[in-house]
């Protein structure tokens, strides 16, 4: 459906209403608020089937038979299918096609589909799939990413080992030497779910052209578009993908999901087939955020200058490649946080293993990363009787410096004035804790305490990551913005595929067109496949690309209506500019209306933005410049723990973050709190519990997000030092929220126990453990 | 309905009970020294109107997952459901609550220590359904205790329940979410009611008496967020005798009280915690509350002023 | 099994709904409202909630059969409510999955405390989950709706 978005604002000059800074609306937001939005597990059609995964039991098995007569047999049963039935490639990836759509002889994770059923009711499909009859001959899985490193499992690809990042960048080995004082810590992060709420789902049509329109909620419309068509043996144009309402990404709609099994079974059955996932099967149909071991050592002089780093990452891949290779480069680049060292050693594993595949989650690699040198940046600061606070600001990145990449950081690095900011933040006031609601204090409403023993802890972190893909893939976003004459006035229509998933990029192409062109009104047709390529909605990057696009087009647009313009008017279309309904001169003098320019006739232009070029690391040291831009947001928790029974309440999240230019602040605002609330989940909450190659906790009972009682207020400092190389001087804001929050909540838990807390999640009975026999 | 929507279940039909009549109220028998609670009464209901009467139970109540699961909840579900972890059980353990169920040729009470025979598993037969609760009106002070790792919408990892009977000069107490079936922890109340033994006397006139229409006038007034001094507001009627009652025990004696307790669980292992863990927790939660429970028994001796003062919920929706 | 049933004021009388169907898939499925959502179908996210005979529920918790007589209440039957433009100008919306849900259990705390404190606003909407905002704009869509109703004498 396409959104008509109109300019909310009287303003005296039609530019300045909701346009580029404004806190313009979401165009989407009516229908969100009153249920008229179409999601893609809303998506129906007259006549349509439901298609029904039928997942593997076991983490590894071989599969010896797969007997589906007595399922093809139930009433209602159009159709099932197995890797025998898919049509073209029998496998499909991200980055690497590794992945079966459907198994083929062994299953190597804990929900690996194995086939698909269409009928005629849900309940139908979900009978026929218990009547599918698979023998599976068991096989011990192996779950120890350690074990993986070897690169001798049998198994599994190259033998565990799906990739080994280096970055050398000066002397470690003599610099351990000239330290004054040297700390070492091992980190480990448990497994994080995108929890995203809206499931995975979609409506597959098949067309006349023997092709097939599939309705889905993606974060990347042409990349899914290229595996579909590809595993469908079909042309890209006789399959177009249209975005439906995107419940939320995170990371997790980055790899397909129902899509290859939805159209093979409308293509099949040549009947438009539905498939929703429900919660549990959610659990196992998209990636996680990798599980991580980091062992990090600092070496620093005793005031505290940071001498060298030395990380040991370990990321789990799960079983299958999805974006593990990336991920892991990633989260080496950051390793060494936002400080400024001349001696740096990373290596960084991703391994295969049996458990679920890992991928892209919101922070990509760098959260773990981030966590780890956070953690350990506190220990040194202990270790040197330094406030953590000072030791950061005292090693802090600059604009100017190297990273460990050996890459000039040449954008605003503006670490000193966001970590000053939180210095300078007075805490939150502590009252009586034994005087205070229940509901302020750890266990809430559990009525667990009424002050006997709460402490009070104060944590810092700080966090980088790269805005933009890296390593040097050409990344290019387009958009076409047409202009036409309705009821007298000039309408703008922005195509882009962009994925909207919730961030409000549609809220920022409407925006956009509005500040470029001064039109009041905005036309936002259906995401599709129908336009070039936008690329995903990740890395932080959708803003910056599509900004891009959208003024590039726009730019095409005006120059086309002036130089129109010029012809009518016979004047140098350098001498006019275009403000909306009007042609004006220079000093504001209307010279013409557009509408009597462009009568009938429209007028559009596409183009497609690239941001400067990166170029890849070298393998051997890391060394490259390899990223568009950086980011940067820091931190301050403040938590009481209950010491006696380990529970937490987080008292205030404060965070400051430069965001180059805030295109509309009350959406960066809520990019900057939920990523700061994701963070709090994986600081004292939310694990996928994976036991032997088995998810424990696969519903949203048992895997916890964080309720609004567990939120704090989060006062919050938004930086705005324009960026020189992008649209209007813009940052990526997403994801650099997502870094520094969780080591912030653990560094304050530690501040409160004193106790290392070496692992994330913190549980209750790590922070009394000393309690426990 | 969640067993439903996942196919892991596919019961033949469904039974609503939700419509019959006088099954969703609550009423005071047994010359109001006992509250029958309908099958269907809602934990809304329960947090609403049950406040002084049963506050522990109240407490529990509020624990209860969302707004919207306390709406349709009730505690015979729970008993129904016979979990471990049902947030009401602990508190029907420490009231000595009787469950009333009805077949369609014979009534029974079944007595709450009786009730749960194993994991999810309860006494009742399949023909049977539970028709009420009856759980005696607090003739002391209650609470009720829980841990999750969220401070809302959780399961228990582990809860508590402390019922100080001065009327019946015993002690009541119910362990959830720490073994197969919610449990009493006996040791504790015997060791618990030895050491009150001769402080029990005093105030028990006042304390005892029976909650009459009045008490139950404002009882239905009240919300169930201030749950915690149920008996020292119908009891501000005053009484100047029972200076002798502790508002704590001895640290050790309370401690003791916690090791019982917690040795009275027989916790597993699970995705919620560990055995370890949910063992301390039980004494810790069991000392808390008792030294609570000791306080507000001694502040219903003395004038009574500022119902928030000991620190307990300052009123959801009051 | 048929069922009788008032929603959003029109009456539905369905045939042919499955004994063991939620009230969820029944909204959704055959009223064809798709406004209440399906996000957790285990009553711990409240995306599905919705009034029946004016009380909270979460319609994945309610077999179809219990409604049979009632009067039910989704999101696309809530008056255009202060709620609902409150959650549009406070940025409230961002993927917008819990939005249906959140407006409905946030009107029904306005109704019964048209002035509720932050922690009062964070217990009561605890049984729904959001996992973009991080919440702090729901609250201040309540509080901007509170003071919304406060101002117009509602």
């Amino acid at each position: 459906m396409t959104v008509t978005d109109t300019a909310t604002r009287p303003g005296t000059s039609s530019r300045a209403a909701d346009g580029v800074g404004a806190s313009a609306a979401r165009p989407d937001g009516v229908p969100k608020t009153d249920g008229s939005f179409i999601y893609s597990s809303d998506e129906h059609h007259d006549g349509s089937l439901w298609g029904v995964t039928l997942r593997s039991p076991h983490p590894r098995a071989r599969i010896q038979r797969i007997d589906t007569s007595q399922a093809e047999g139930l009433d209602g049963v159009r159709c099932v299918l197995t890797q025998r039935d898919v049509p073209g490639s029998k496998i499909f990836g991200m980055m690497v096609y590794d992945q079966p759509v459907l198994a083929i002889d062994e299953v190597r994770y804990q929900g690996e589909p194995v086939a698909v059923v269409a009928a005629t009711h849900p309940e139908i499909a979900r009978r026929a799939c218990q009547l599918i009859v698979v023998d599976y001959e068991d096989l011990v899985p192996n779950t120890d990413p350690e074990v993986s490193l070897t690169g001798q499992v049998d198994g599994l690809p190259e033998g565990g080992l799906a990739r080994h990042v280096r970055i050398r960048h000066g002397d470690v080995a003599s610099a351990r030497a000239a330290s004054d004082i040297t700390v070492a810590g091992r980190y480990e992060m448990g497994t994080q779910d995108p929890a995203f709420l809206g499931p995975e789902s979609g409506l597959a049509v098949p067309v006349g052209d023997g092709g097939v329109e599939l309705y889905v909620s993606t974060q990347d419309l042409h990349r899914d578009q290229r595996q579909v068509a590809d595993c469908l043996g079909l042309p890209l144009d006789k399959v177009r993908l249209v975005l439906s309402g995107v419940g939320g990404a995170f990371g997790g709609k980055e790899d397909l999901n129902v899509h290859i099994h939805a159209c093979m079974l409308a293509l099949r059955t040549g009947r438009p087939v539905r498939m929703v996932y429900n919660r549990e099967e959610s659990f196992f149909g998209h990636v996680h955020r990798h599980p991580a071991i980091a062992d990090v050592e600092l070496g620093a002089t005793r005031s505290g200058q940071l001498v060298f780093t030395k990380v040991r990452l370990v990321l789990d891949g799960g079983a299958y490649t999805s974006t593990s290779q990336v991920v892991i480069a990633n989260g080496c680049y950051f390793a060494a946080g936002a400080y400024h060292v001349a001696n740096v050693e990373i290596d960084g594993f991703a391994t295969y293993t049996n458990n679920p595949p890992c991928g892209a989650m919101r922070g990509f690699g760098a959260v773990q990363s981030c966590y780890a040198i956070e953690s350990a940046m506190d220990r040194l600061a202990a270790a040197l009787g330094m406030h953590p606070l000072e030791l950061r600001m005292r090693n802090a990145i600059g604009e100017g410096d190297t990273l460990p990449t050996g890459q000039p950081v040449d954008g605003p690095a503006p670490v000193q004035e966001i970590l000053a900011w939180l210095r300078d933040l007075p805490l939150p006031e502590q009252s009586d804790p034994g005087a205070e609601d229940m509901r302020a204090r750890p266990g809430g409403v559990g009525n667990v305490t009424r002050g006997e023993g709460i402490r009070r802890g104060v944590g810092y972190a700080l966090g980088m990551k790269a805005i933009g893909f890296s390593g040097g893939k050409d990344d290019t976003c387009t958009a076409r913005v047409t202009v036409w004459i309705r009821g007298g006035e000039p309408v703008a229509e922005v195509y882009c595929a962009a994925p909207e998933i919730g961030q409000g990029i549609v809220t920022l192409e409407a925006q956009i067109a509005r500040t470029e062109l001064g039109v009041r009104t905005v036309e936002l047709p259906d995401k599709d496949t129908g336009v070039a390529e936008s690329g995903a909605s990740s890395a932080s990057r959708q803003s910056w690309m599509t900004a891009g696009a959208v003024v590039g087009a726009c730019g095409l647009v005006r120059d086309e209506i002036l130089a129109r313009a010029a012809a009518a008017l016979g004047r140098p279309a350098a001498e006019m500019v275009l403000d909306g309904a009007e042609i004006r001169d220079r000093g504001g003098w209307p010279l013409m209306p557009v509408a009597e320019l462009l009568g009938p006739e429209s007028v559009s232009h596409a183009y497609t933005y690239r941001h400067r070029p990166t170029e890849p690391v070298d393998p051997e040291r890391g060394q490259g410049n390899a990223h568009v831009a950086f980011a940067y947001a820091a931190h301050r928790a403040v938590v009481d723990v209950d010491v006696e029974l380990g529970l937490v309440r987080v008292v205030e999240m404060a965070t400051a973050q430069d965001v180059g230019k805030a295109m509309n602040p009350v959406a960066v605002e809520g990019q900057i709190e939920g990523g700061t609330v994701q963070g709090l989940g994986l600081a004292v909450m939310e694990e996928l519990q994976i036991d032997g190659g088995r998810i424990r906790n696969p519903s949203f009972t048992d895997y916890l997000i964080p309720t609004m009682l567990d939120v704090p207020p989060m006062p919050m400092k938004i930086f705005e030092f324009p960026h020189p190389d992008s649209p209007y001087g813009l940052n990526g804001v997403g994801e650099p929220p997502n870094l520094s929050s969780t080591p912030a909540i653990l560094n304050a838990l530690r501040d409160a126990t004193g106790l290392e807390l070496p692992r994330a999640p913190v549980r209750p009975s790590d922070l009394v453990s000393e309690l426990l026999p | 309905m969640v067993d439903i929507n996942f196919g892991r279940a596919r019961p033949g039909g469904l039974l609503d009970l939700s419509r019959v009549e006088g099954l969703d109220s609550w009423e005071l028998i047994d010359g109001g020294r006992t509250v029958r609670i309908g099958a269907g009464a809602s934990f809304t209901r329960i947090i609403d109107e049950l406040g002084s009467l049963c506050p522990a139970l109240a407490q529990a109540a509020r624990t209860v997952g969302s707004p919207q699961i306390r709406n349709r909840g009730t505690v015979a579900g729970n008993l129904a459901t016979a979990s471990p972890a049902g947030d009401a059980h602990p508190v029907l353990l420490a009231c000595w609550a009787q469950v009333e169920v009805e077949s369609a040729h014979a009534a029974r009470l079944i007595d709450i220590d009786d009730f749960f025979v194993g994991p999810k598993r309860s006494a009742l037969a399949p023909d049977e359904l539970i028709r009420a609760v009856r759980i005696p009106a607090a003739a002391g002070p209650q609470q009720f205790a829980k841990i999750g790792p969220r401070n809302a919408m959780v399961i228990a990892t582990a809860s508590f329940a402390l019922n100080l009977d001065v009327a019946g000069q015993r002690v009541g107490t119910g362990i959830g979410s720490a073994g197969p079936t919610p449990l009493r922890a006996q040791a504790a109340e015997q060791m618990l009611e030895e050491a009150l033994a001769d402080r029990w006397d005093a105030p028990e006139a006042e304390l005892a008496r029976p909650l009459g229409p009045a008490a139950r006038e404002h009882s239905e007034q009240e919300r169930a967020n201030c749950p915690e001094r149920p008996v020292s507001a119908a009891n501000k009627s005053g009484n100047d005798s029972g200076a002798d009652i502790p508002s704590r025990l001895s640290e050790g004696a309370a401690r003791q009280f916690g090791a019982l307790v917690a040795e009275a669980a027989s916790p597993i292992d699970d995705v919620r915690g560990s055995a370890a863990y949910r063992r301390h927790a039980l004494s810790v939660l069991a000392r808390r509350t008792l030294n609570w429970a000791l306080a507000d028994l001694s502040e219903a001796e003395r004038p009574v002023s500022g119902a928030n003062k000991s620190g307990n919920p300052g009123g959801a929706a009051a | 099994m048929r069922v009788n049933v008032t929603v959003n004021g029109v009456a539905h009388r369905v045939d042919h709904v499955w004994a063991l169907e939620s009230l969820l898939d029944f909204l959704r499925e055959r009223v064809g409202l798709r406004g209440t959502k399906n996000a957790c179908e285990q009553g711990e996210c409240g995306s599905c909630s919705v009034y029946v005979d004016g009380v909270l529920v979460c319609s994945c918790l309610v077999a179809a059969g219990q409604v049979e007589g009632c009067s039910v209440v989704t999101v696309e039957g809530l008056d255009p409510s202060p709620v609902q433009q409150a959650f549009v100008n406070a940025g409230a919306v961002q993927c917008g999955f819990c939005t249906p849900g959140m407006v409905v259990a946030a009107h029904c705390l306005l109704a019964d405390d048209p002035d509720p404190d932050d922690l009062t606003v964070r217990e009561q909407l605890s049984g729904n989950l959001c996992r973009c905002t991080g919440y702090q704009k729901i609250l201040d869509a309540v509080h901007l709706a509170a003071e919304r109703a406060g101002a117009s004498g509602r």
